[in-house]
């Protein structure tokens, strides 16, 4: 073999404190290395120039870069070297940069080091083998999971391409959280009115297939060949003849059901459409708390509706469909204040979320846009916001900042006076976060236009003293102590990860963090992207954001999806795993190891059973590799060869001496 | 019935202002079964004063007890003042670091290991022996009484290390008082600290969060407040006539010991409970639960 | 005025109250959530918060000279609701401790308390209550400060009037003298 090592100072970051000259003349003396040479940066152009050139003046026929972590540039020198004429796989990289200059001072130890790992770079590289990708076909359908703002951008976005799109939302409407809010900051927009005409097109468009009251049940394939298993939930209600009259609404005698679309302020009919601008208009029955379907008794609904809809014998069913891409929208859900003892734990009726307040706010909200205390219905006088419930603190596990909530409550704050002149409206702050268009703009109009007042301290108790809810917080620029007797307190809760995100993740097989939110591909480069290909992030999903970075991303996901199917095929890895068949017993245990189950039991053609690998499902993880008690499975570019071939490069054999 | 044994730290003031305390926790426990074993002279764990001082005295003069009360061969001592409490919990969890531990250690005679889980009556009352288990006992309901349970600031604060109940809305009292017949009323000041010892050299402090207390009790329609702790019973009681007169309630409002209610529900010879010994009259109080 | 260039900003007070106290005072954003549930507030001359601010910008006498050091009644409040786990209260403790230590008296009857408390504990290895009582008022100079509750306390027999030292009082006292000769004051 004729191999060419090419050792990077990176500026100072590897040379100083590694001798890369010093480096790369060790290096000639490696067996099969003819060629070394140290080079400033490696993967700048001239850098890359150096090895192609390299490669055809010294008639190479692999490569080492030894520079930072291949999770950097492995793809860039594998380009690099396929320009030459190589196969992209006759590349290795030993990584000097964050394995040795960036962890050790010691010039001599680092520089010790790095010929060593060249060595066994060198090692592999003499047992690697070209690998050639194939290609497979990409069907151009996009799944969008959730049904809120980003989800609907992203939904029209992609239809608007030209794609197929299915959009699966869980609730019986699409809309998310935004269909609750009243207004939005900070235009003070209505937000159904903003809102409403996108849900319509959705609804509308000849490219979107919209599937609600559904849910993700299981994710199969992979990038470009996703099979996606819906599950329908029961509504008892055939919605292909249900029209949205609301007849069965006004008569429904069980009032009691939980109104989650109202926060539960109120309760609403068990039968119900959540909300007027509901896409789609259709009913539903909560089934917990239905007379007909828990006792047998009432049936009123079925008696009145005109298009004979109702079906209490419904039953939950399943379908399937066939996708290229995923897109994951599925958003946020709102901190649960109960576990502040000091603010009462939900026991006090007057101490809401600002959700709730929102929909106390909204005109088609429960209280018809009045605000009224829940407890005896009166208008408040004082209305006290607290901000940061449930952010920026450690002792409740969330000690991220959510990002609107000073924003909304600001929002909060100016509707209230707009809608009671008399009242007056406090907010207890740590800081204003207030950074997009107008934003900041708007929170000084809180205070300098609408009189709210701003007290920068935190609330340490809430307590209910006869009528009145005591708010004990504190002014800290002024240096003192601010008890209040509040009318109505409203907490402004911070986001959290959506109920079921982590569950949904596994099915998905992308990562998340400790709080549920999706991982990204790269904090700073790749917001919209995971480490799984074929999966996208939009929304809140990815962590709590406002409406217009959500809509961002789901316009960027769409770009995305766009960009990958611009392609009729896709290549795949060939760093997967295969099986040599003469080898293989027919144990099966790769067949359990494997979490993609990208492994098939078949049978040779002598019947005997034998493992084998779908190339495109393995994600070339390497557990089959070491669980096969034959060695019969071997993962491509990382066989049991090749890695025994740099651990021999590394710790001469011993072993042959020492069992004596 | 249930019987159990464990270690007794009585306390300063379970010998001085509080004897009412002592006595009708002594009948309780008796009646209910949990035999208490005084610890053979014990001394002052320092209470607030100490900790003020120095951490190393305040945990020497804790430890020196808990040193006594290990070698008893009780797993639990259980003690019903809070500050008491929060003093040998305190010296047993600073202990358990050796470099503290051996300043600790050459104050003492004996060394102190921790072999013991300091715990208030209430405490071993409500988990040790059980709600249920008392409520079997009860022989006299405290019908109608409305009580509002106050606990102090320290018995269940900080969480980590009281561990017991709740930091903001404890129960354990309210349940006891709700299983003896009383009404135990949502009280939201029960963890709101009442002044403590701040009472002789700055008597205005105990007036005004006394006096918060008292007006919040009457506010909630409290027939008594009930407490758990030697300091807060003094100053909500002893003091209550001085709190009167700034302006913060309009009626006398009587303040018992839990163990008197819990004492007289279970059957315990009124005498041995001392209500004399009450400063603010619970005349009222008493004739409405017998009558 | 404040010498921005640090000279005035004591690094040796902030390590030494993170060291006794073992918390890390920067983890304190100065929310206020301490000064908003103190139920002493009313009486102090610096709220707690800032009290915090003082460590953490180094204000070694701004901290120590403070009335409100001896008036924390250690309530815990704060440490419970701090929203960055840090206890409050002890690092309250440990101010009062490095004040008395430093020789302050800004809550001259406080600090006669804790004293006449302790000289009674080490006396009779318990509290006599009526000789505490007697002594503080003697040295106070607050004789009748409390002289409308003495009936009550009579009548009821509330205090006993002879001292009651303990058996081993000897054990007791010998942890105070242990303590001084440690070099504790």
């Amino acid at each position: 073999m004729r191999i060419g090592v090419f050792v990077c100072h990176c500026g100072s970051n590897i040379a100083g404190t590694v001798d890369c000259p010093g480096v790369a003349e060790a290096a000639k003396m490696l067996p099969g290395v003819v060629f070394a040479s140290d080079t400033m940066y490696a993967c700048s152009e001239p850098g890359q120039e150096g090895i192609t050139e390299a490669i055809r003046e010294h008639d190479l026929d692999g490569v080492i870069v030894a520079s930072c972590s291949p999770r950097m540039h492995e793809p860039t020198f594998r380009k690099a070297v396929e320009r030459a004429g190589l196969n992209r796989y006759m590349l290795e990289m030993a990584n000097i940069r964050e394995h040795v200059s960036w962890i050790g001072k010691d010039v001599e130890l680092n520089t010790n080091k790095s010929v060593e790992l060249i060595a066994m770079a060198a090692a592999k590289l003499s047992q690697n083998s070209p690998l050639t990708p194939s290609r497979f076909d990409v069907n151009k359908r996009v799944l969008v999971i959730g049904g809120g703002v980003a989800g609907i951008q992203a939904a029209l976005d992609c239809a608007d391409g030209g794609l197929d799109v299915i959009l699966v939302e869980r609730e019986t409407s699409i809309g998310g959280k935004m269909a609750k809010l009243d207004k939005t900051f900070p235009t003070i927009d209505c937000s159904s009115c903003i809102l409403g005409p996108k849900m319509v097109d959705v609804a509308l468009h000849p490219n979107i297939t919209l599937y609600t009251a559904c849910e993700v049940d299981k994710v199969d394939g992979y990038v470009g060949n996703f099979s996606v298993k819906i599950r329908r939930k029961a509504t008892y209600v055939d919605w292909d003849k249900c029209t949205g009259c609301g007849a069965c609404m006004e008569k429904c005698p069980s009032k009691k059901s939980l109104d989650s679309f109202n926060e539960q302020v109120g309760t609403t009919t068990a039968i119900n459409i959540p909300f007027p601008q509901a896409i789609p208009k259709k009913a539903a029955i909560d089934a917990e708390f239905c007379t007909k379907l828990t006792k047998g008794k009432c049936g009123v609904c079925a008696k009145i509706c005109p298009t004979d809809a109702i079906n209490y014998e419904q039953e939950e069913t399943f379908l399937t469909e066939d996708v290229g891409a995923i897109i994951a929208a599925t958003g946020y859900d709102l901190f649960d204040h109960t576990v502040y003892g000091q603010y009462g734990a939900g026991r006090y009726p007057d101490v809401i979320t600002s959700m709730q307040y929102e929909r106390l706010l909204n005109a088609s909200g429960p209280t018809g846009g009045h605000i009224k205390r829940p407890s005896d219905g009166k208008e408040p006088k004082r209305v006290v916001f607290v901000q940061c419930v449930g952010s920026r603190d450690p002792s409740v596990g969330r000690p991220y900042c959510s990002g609107f909530c000073c924003m909304y409550t600001a929002k909060q704050a100016i509707l209230t006076r707009d809608h009671l002149p008399d009242s007056q409206a406090y907010v207890f702050y740590m800081d204003i976060r207030a950074p997009g268009k107008l934003y900041d703009e708007f929170t000084r109009r809180a205070q300098e236009q609408y009189g709210v007042q701003y007290l920068r301290g935190r609330v340490s108790q809430i307590y209910q003293l006869g009528d009145t809810i005591v708010v004990r917080g504190a002014d800290t620029l002024a240096g003192d102590q601010v008890e209040i007797e509040a009318d109505l307190v409203v907490l402004a809760v911070g986001a959290e990860a959506s109920r079921g995100a982590p569950e949904l993740a596994e099915k998905l097989r992308i990562s998340y963090d400790s709080y549920g939110f999706f991982m990204e591909k790269h904090m700073k480069l790749g917001p919209v992207e995971t480490n799984t290909a074929g999966v996208y992030l939009a929304g809140s999903c990815q962590g709590p954001k406002d409406i217009p970075a959500s809509v961002a991303q789901g316009s960027a996901t769409a770009a995305k999806v766009l960009g990958l199917f611009s392609k009729d095929q896709l290549e795949s890895d060939p760093q997967v795993a295969s099986v040599k068949q003469p080898r293989c017993i027919g144990c099966m245990k790769c067949v359990r190891t494997c979490p993609y189950g990208a492994i098939n039991e078949i049978e040779d053609r002598f019947k005997n059973p034998k493992a084998d690998v779908i190339a495109t499902i393995c994600q070339g993880c390497g557990l089959c590799t070491s669980t096969c008690p034959q060695g019969a499975i071997q993962l491509s570019h990382f066989t049991d060869n090749q890695i025994l071939a740099e651990v021999n490069a590394l710790c001469p054999p011993f072993m042959d001496e020492s069992f004596e | 019935m249930k019987k159990t044994t464990v270690a007794y730290y009585p306390g300063c003031s379970a010998v001085g202002t509080s004897v009412e305390y002592e006595k009708s926790t002594r009948a309780v426990c008796e009646a209910l079964g949990i035999h208490l074993e005084e610890i053979q002279d014990w001394s002052c764990c320092g209470s607030s004063p100490a900790h003020t001082v120095n951490h190393i005295l305040s945990a020497a003069l804790s430890g020196r007890n808990l040193a006594l009360a290990g070698s008893m061969g009780h797993g639990t001592v259980a003690t019903p003042c809070p500050s008491c409490l929060i003093n040998l919990r305190t010296s047993a969890r600073k202990i358990e670091d050796p470099e503290f531990s051996t300043k600790v250690n050459a104050l003492l005679d004996e060394p102190c290991k921790t072999a013991v889980e300091p715990k208030s009556i209430l405490q071993v009352i409500v988990e040790d022996y059980g709600v249920d288990e008392v409520s079997r006992l009860i022989r006299h309901p405290l019908k109608g009484l409305k009580v509002a349970c106050y606990y102090g600031c320290i018995m269940t604060r900080p969480p980590e290390l009281m561990r017991f109940d709740d930091s903001e809305n404890p129960m354990a009292m309210d349940n006891l008082m709700e299983a003896a017949g009383a009404e135990a009323l949502p009280f939201p000041l029960k963890v709101e600290c009442c002044g403590a010892s701040s009472g002789i050299p700055r008597k205005d402090i105990v007036m005004r969060l006394s006096g918060k207390l008292l007006q919040a009790a009457e506010a909630c329609g409290a027939d008594a407040i009930v407490s758990a702790c030697p300091l807060c019973q003094m100053n909500l009681d002893l003091r209550q006539k001085q709190i009167r007169k700034e302006g913060y309630i309009t009626k006398p409002l009587p303040v018992f010991y839990f163990t008197q209610l819990l004492g007289m529900a279970l059957g315990v010879d009124k005498r041995t409970l001392r209500f004399d010994k009450l400063v603010v009259s619970p005349k009222r109080c008493l004739e409405k639960i017998a009558g | 005025m404040k010498d921005i260039n640090g000279s005035s900003l004591d690094m040796d007070f902030i390590r030494e109250v993170e060291e006794r106290s073992g918390q890390k005072v920067a983890r304190c954003y100065q929310c206020g959530n301490c000064t908003a549930g103190c139920p002493y507030n009313f009486a102090y001359d610096i709220p707690v918060n800032k009290l915090m601010r003082y460590i953490q910008s180094g204000s070694r006498d701004k901290a120590l000279e403070s009335k409100a050091v001896w008036l924390c009644g250690s309530c815990q409040s704060c440490t419970t609701r701090c929203p960055n786990n840090i206890d409050v209260c002890r690092v309250m403790d440990v101010l009062r401790h490095m004040a008395r230590e430093s020789g302050q008296k800004s809550e001259r009857n406080v600090r006669l308390f804790a004293d006449t408390f302790l000289e009674s504990v080490e006396k009779n290895g318990r509290v006599y209550e009526a000789g505490l009582m007697a002594k503080y008022a003697a040295q106070s100079g607050n004789v009748l400060g409390d002289i409308d509750l003495a009936p009550m306390v009579l009548a009821k027999h509330k205090l006993k009037f002879r001292p009651h030292p303990i058996r081993k009082r000897k054990a007791v006292e010998d942890i105070f003298r242990r303590f001084r000769e440690n070099g504790h004051k």
